[in-house]
């Protein structure tokens, strides 16, 4: 074989060793930059998050922050994150965005609540259909309290309003 | 526990997001590219030796992407939501590896003295033997917090894999260390498999102790010092180190074990008191070992010295001990390989003669891919090792996040071990290359491993079952005062 198609057939497996390499990487980029491109991006095209799992409509919204979720108004003001502030899990940060959180002691919760009073399927969070976030009690036993009112029905979270499971305190902030 | 269950929730709403794609297509390309990958360096290597493209150029082929095919099927069926690389990277190294291996076959060199003729049929059945274990894994094994029943059994088992060399009858010694057991014409480096059996262990042992571990402690000069009779387990794992250290002469086993155990220990309690006392006993337990066993000492010997080793080696100076010229031999195929190397087939790395193609294998990639293909392979490895690791990061359960974190650990300390032995950064010990090096045990454990760890990140990146829909909440309403 002449020296030259060594040569080349030489360089050549570097650079194909090379591309491989390279193209796994590609492949996992999104751990290299974070997810935070694709996040900004489906929000800009969608408006606001996009709704995953309540398909059902959830007629309980009652009016008044449905009205308030319509405007422009409240696409700036959405929360962004949901921050755990008091509990054993204080500091915890979620990013919204746009999927359902469910919270409780269930190790396939979003945020596995090591709480005694907390049910392992305690309460879900969820945007609605206008992106309005709610909180539902999921038939806890020791109940899911929004400020200070028990929980019954699927209700909406006003912005800063504190949701308190157990010891476990969480609020949504921008 | 606090802090750490805060970092699952952090990564959980990064990775676990709702509508995961399954990736599965990315992993068939990458696959097939792969594959094509080690045909290249095969009819490479067939033409730069016989100057013809090796007749079984096409079997071979199609026998590595019937392999990785099957693989594929069975990731797609039984874990559709695992990692897309690990596959991929796993069966480039064992083609490529294959591949060298075949070229060390032909050596005349090699030949002569029985080293190699036949090393790639059997390695290639070793593959599909991998392969095998790697399926069973995948099918069998449904989630794999069913392995944390099983946590006190694997330590007994365990101990009796790393035990079982020393068993009179059983054990080979081969070149010194005794890390072999024969059984029906088979050697069996049950080491390997007791690698990932630990690694349950020790996941099960501590996402249950951890708590103790990390909060019962005090402080002194910035470090947290852990209660006497919380240093129990450590004191253990290294005492049973020190046994194989001493009773195997086997350097690279005792230093993964015990790296493993402290690496597992750190990420389970965070605290960085335990990194510490490992490198100190570790120390302790290398220097107080080496200083009367005469097969480390003349490891240590042959690390700071290769070229006196070489001469000795040489001049057939009969002084008890066995000297070895392979050490010097494989830092001139690194050097003579330079940055890009001299092609495969056309290197001399066949001088190195025991082991070329299995613990020094490493040497003739440095000598024939140069250190862009050397820093390529090693690059593989370390993808390896991230996405373990990243599976850790995403598992939710903490047991399935310990045994992801030793499992990829374990892999990157033997890497670790292996090449910086070869390189001479550190004594040189006898272990193999995951995947590359010629040796049933090895391939047939490190695609169980990577099965394990396909099984593991299926779990950690399955979409979150939406909870079911309350009937009750639209026409109930609960009443309370």
């Amino acid at each position: 074989m002449s020296e030259l198609t060594l040569t080349v057939m030489r360089l050549g497996f570097l650079a194909v060793l090379w591309l491989f390499v390279i193209v796994a990487v590609q492949v996992i980029r999104s751990d290299l930059f974070g997810t935070r491109v694709t996040q900004r991006g489906s929000r800009r095209d969608g408006g606001r998050p996009q709704q995953q799992a309540p398909r059902q409509a959830r007629q309980a919204t009652p009016p008044p922050q449905r009205q308030q979720s319509g405007g422009g108004r409240q696409r700036r003001g959405a929360p962004t994150k949901l921050v755990v502030s008091e509990g054993s899990l204080t500091g915890t940060t979620v990013a919204l965005q746009g999927q359902t959180i469910t919270l409780g002691r269930a190790h396939d919760s979003t945020i596995v609540l090591d709480d005694d009073y907390a049910s392992s399927r305690h309460a879900r969070i969820y945007p609605d259909r206008d992106g309005q976030w709610i909180v539902e009690d999921l038939g806890s036993t020791n109940g899911t309290y929004l400020d200070r009112t028990r929980l019954t029905t699927p209700t909406p979270i006003p912005p800063g309003a504190p949701i308190r499971i157990g010891k476990t305190v969480i609020e949504l902030r921008k | 526990m606090s802090s750490s269950t805060q970092s699952t929730t952090h990564h959980t709403s990064t990775i676990g997001a709702i509508g995961a794609p399954s990736r599965r297509n990315t992993e068939l390309a990458m696959l097939v590219f792969a594959v094509a990958i080690p045909m290249f360096a095969y009819a490479n290597v067939g033409l730069a030796i016989n100057n013809t493209v090796p007749p079984g150029l096409l079997a071979y082929g199609v026998g590595l992407g019937l392999l990785a095919g099957v693989g594929h099927l069975v990731v797609r069926k039984f874990a559709p939501y695992a990692d897309p690389l690990l596959l991929p990277l796993a069966t480039l190294l064992n083609g490529l590896g294959l591949v060298v291996i075949w070229r060390l076959d032909q050596s005349k060199l090699l030949q002569s003295i029985d080293q190699a003729g036949s090393a790639a049929p059997r390695q290639l059945l070793y593959t599909a033997m991998g392969i095998a274990l790697f399926v069973v894994v995948l099918i069998f094994l449904k989630d794999h917090r069913v392995l944390q029943r099983y946590t006190y059994i694997s330590m007994v088992g365990a101990l009796i894999l790393l035990l079982l060399p020393l068993v009179p009858g059983l054990g080979a010694n081969i070149y010194g260390a005794k890390i072999w057991i024969s059984v029906a014409g088979f050697s069996i480096q049950p080491g390997e498999f007791a690698k990932i059996v630990l690694a349950i262990f020790f996941a099960g042992y501590l996402m249950v102790k951890r708590d103790a571990l990390a909060l019962a402690s005090r402080r002194f000069m910035g470090l947290y010092l852990p209660r006497g009779r919380d240093l129990g387990p450590i004191l253990v794992v290294w005492g049973i180190s020190i046994v194989i250290l001493v009773f195997e002469t086997d350097l690279g086993t005792s230093l993964l074990f015990f790296g493993m155990f402290v690496i597992m220990l750190y990420v389970a309690t965070e605290r960085t008191s335990w990194i510490v006392f490992g490198l100190l006993m570790s120390a302790v337990g290398a220097v107080g070992v080496a200083s009367f066993e005469p097969h480390i000492q003349t490891r240590v010997q042959a690390w700071l010295d290769p070229m006196r080793e070489f001469n000795l080696s040489r001049s057939g100076v009969h002084d008890g001990v066995m000297h070895s010229e392979q050490l010097q031999q494989a830092l001139w195929a690194f050097g003579s390989g330079g940055t890009l190397g001299t092609g495969l087939g056309q290197g001399h790395s066949d001088l190195i003669r025991f082991a070329a193609n299995s613990d020094f294998i490493l040497a003739t990639f440095g000598e024939e891919l140069g250190l862009a293909g050397l820093m390529a392979i090693l690059l593989v490895y370390a993808l390896i090792v991230e996405r373990g690791v990243r599976t850790a990061l995403a598992a939710r359960d903490p047991f399935g996040k310990l045994l992801a974190i030793g499992l990829s650990g374990a892999f990157a300390l033997q890497v670790f071990v292996v090449a910086g032995g070869v390189m001479g950064l550190i004594p040189l010990t006898g272990m193999t290359m995951p995947f590359l090096a010629y040796g049933g045990s090895s391939v047939i454990a490190n695609w169980a491993l990577i099965g394990i760890l396909l099984r593991i990140s299926d779990t950690a990146r399955r979409p979150a079952p939406s909870p079911a829909p309350n009937p009750d909440a639209e026409m109930t309403q609960v009443v309370r005062p």
